[in-house]
């Protein structure tokens, strides 16, 4: 299997594997090859605006980049994390368009024009979403690492048709695994945020 | 993964006219299209699929669902499975339908997927999705390495010397008992194909799993208006209770008139190489008195020609005690 992350940034010019956000940020009116239909050869890099926590960003991407290594490896953004990237455990969930996708099973070419909310979009230290203070408050993790794919689920399924049992809320997270098996916490967390007692 | 250059389109033709550079639209197309990618990402990442040209047809208008002057209901290609699941008209007229969707993968994927994806989602044989082992599906001609391998998971029903994968999807379950009708644009225009003769038996060609030639794009589903009647239900049994792919599954659409039942429609999920419709469980269970005799028939029917491997002869029994139990559900 050959589908790392040196082999994407050995395909894209060197000023753009740098995770700093200044050297990924374009101005605005640069020109958008991907707007409507646009062709590349095999290799070419595909220039993309793409719209993450309310930030626009232009950037140079090898079509075989997924969402999920944009958001971490390209744009700097590694709160969300990559687990299994076949689409298998949920720990790179991020919202496009509001709505809860698998980062990794999708490429970050396909989102030109789409509002992106990462982790790091939904709330900070001080300023923490409630699923967040929630997640604090029942202790729902132990070592962490599915612990933002888990909140951005949660913060999903907030506005979803998920019954009001906990084995409701157990079916709507399902997509979330927890190596540490935090889930009763999890659930008890869920729970809290929706007003349950 | 396999260095491919991007088209994204507004336009359907310019994405049928790429789609037909390829040789085939079959297992080895050097041109995809790109719907949730769900499948297609997971199996380009494996380098089971290595296409050259990956189009995306995301930004076509194929994301709708409109009812239709007869009643039936007409379902957009890239409409997403959540959506569909969780339409008024769908969980009125169609329950099946939604509750299959609704029982298989996760919520993020449901998100992503979408109505002609799903149709076309391969099988998850795990010889299929590893490029070292002999596969005829992936490699035609290497040999299986299923049969005399790990095929728990695989078929029972419809397999061949050549292939006993699974089709693994809740939703064609669901649209074979409804008799679904797919419509697709192709190179020569338009044209629609009831499910049932969609999804080809394996046979000597498993690599040929539909009847979609280079360049078809599926533009949307349509179902007829539901039985007068009818009832229906989908159960889904598994290894575990959610995100995980069927053991044996059921789809059923009945109507019952004075203690009988007057019309069925039955179609098995995760024991068949296709989506498993069973016109003998049907014919047999039509006119019969609703209950557990007439249903323990049917199923025998609808199973009397599996042919399990080694590891999977469970699904046998499995299977005919989803169908009589999914039959229990939709008429008492
Ligand atoms: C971890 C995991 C668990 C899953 N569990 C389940 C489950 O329990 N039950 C279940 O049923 N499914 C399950 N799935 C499968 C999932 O439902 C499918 O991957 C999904 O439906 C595919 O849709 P898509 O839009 O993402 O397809 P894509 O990956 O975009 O496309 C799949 C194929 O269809 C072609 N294609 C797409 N749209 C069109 C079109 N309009 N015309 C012509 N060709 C087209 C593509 O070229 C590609 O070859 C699971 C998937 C994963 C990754
Ligand atoms: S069952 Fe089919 S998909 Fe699986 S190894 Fe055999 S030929 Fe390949
Ligand atoms: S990393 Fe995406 S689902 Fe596991
Ligand atoms: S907290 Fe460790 S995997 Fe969930």
């Amino acid at each position: 299997m050959q589908d790392g992350i040196g082999e994407v940034f050995a395909q894209c010019p060197m000023e753009h594997t740098m995770n700093t956000r200044q050297q990924v940020f374009a101005t605005p009116d640069e020109p958008v090859a991907t707007r409507s239909e646009s062709a590349t050869g095999a290799g070419d890099v595909v220039h993309v605006t793409l719209r993450i926590n309310g930030t626009a960003y232009g950037l140079q991407l090898d079509p075989r980049t997924t969402l999920l290594d944009c958001l971490r490896e390209t744009v700097g953004l590694t709160g969300t994390k990559k687990g299994c990237d076949h689409g298998q455990c949920g720990a790179c969930t991020v919202h496009v368009d509001g709505r809860r996708v698998n980062s990794c099973l999708s490429l970050g070419v396909m989102h030109e024009g789409e509002e992106i909310t990462t982790i790091e979009g939904i709330g900070q230290p001080g300023a923490l979403h409630p699923v967040q203070a929630a997640f604090l408050a029942c202790d729902a993790y132990q070592c962490g690492y599915c612990t933002s794919g888990q909140i951005m689920s949660a913060v999903a399924l907030l506005d979803e048709a998920c019954g009001p049992e906990d084995a409701d809320v157990r079916e709507c997270m399902s997509g979330n695994i927890c190596r540490c098996g935090a889930y009763p916490n999890i659930v008890a967390a869920i729970r809290q945020v929706r007003g349950k007692p | 993964m396999q260095s491919f250059a991007f088209i994204r389109t507004e336009d359907a033709s310019t994405a049928i006219a790429s789609g037909a550079k390829s040789k085939t639209a079959q297992q080895g197309a050097s041109v995809r299209f790109v719907a949730g990618g769900t499948t297609l990402i997971d199996l380009m990442k494996l380098n089971v699929e290595r296409p050259e040209h990956v189009i995306d047809i995301n930004r076509l208008p194929l994301d709708r669902i409109e009812p239709l002057a007869d009643g039936g209901l007409k379902i957009g290609a890239t409409v997403r499975n959540s959506d569909l699941a969780n339409h008024a008209i769908v969980q009125r007229d169609y329950p099946v339908l939604s509750q299959a969707i609704l029982a298989g993968a996760s919520a993020q994927l449901r998100n992503m997927a979408t109505t002609g994806g799903n149709l076309l989602q391969r099988t998850r044989c795990m010889y299929f999705r590893d490029t070292a082992s002999a596969c005829n599906k992936r490699e035609p001609g290497t040999g299986c390495s299923a049969i005399f391998g790990a095929n728990r998971t695989l078929a029972i029903l419809g397999t061949s010397e050549h292939c006993i994968a699974t089709n693994p999807s809740d939703m064609n379950v669901a649209m074979a008992a409804l008799e679904a009708t797919i419509h697709v644009q192709g190179i020569n225009g338009a044209r629609s194909i009831p499910i049932g003769d969609f999804h080809l038996l394996p046979g000597s060609t498993p690599d040929r799993e539909t009847v979609l030639e280079p360049g078809d794009l599926i533009t949307h589903v349509t179902l007829a208006p539901p039985a007068p009647r009818s009832r229906s239900f989908y159960l889904k049994l598994r290894d575990r209770a959610s995100y995980e792919f069927a053991l044996a599954s059921a789809a059923v659409v009945v109507t019952v008139e004075g203690g009988r039942v007057t019309r069925a429609r039955i179609a098995l999920g995760g024991v068949g190489t296709k989506p498993w419709r069973s016109t003998e469980a049907e014919a047999l269970l039509t006119g019969e008195p609703v209950g557990e005799p007439t249903f323990r028939r049917a199923a025998n029917a609808a199973l009397r020609d599996a042919r399990p491997q080694s590891q999977n002869g469970f699904k046998v029994e499995l299977a005919k005690r989803c169908l009589v139990h999914a039959l229990k559900e939709a008429t008492l």
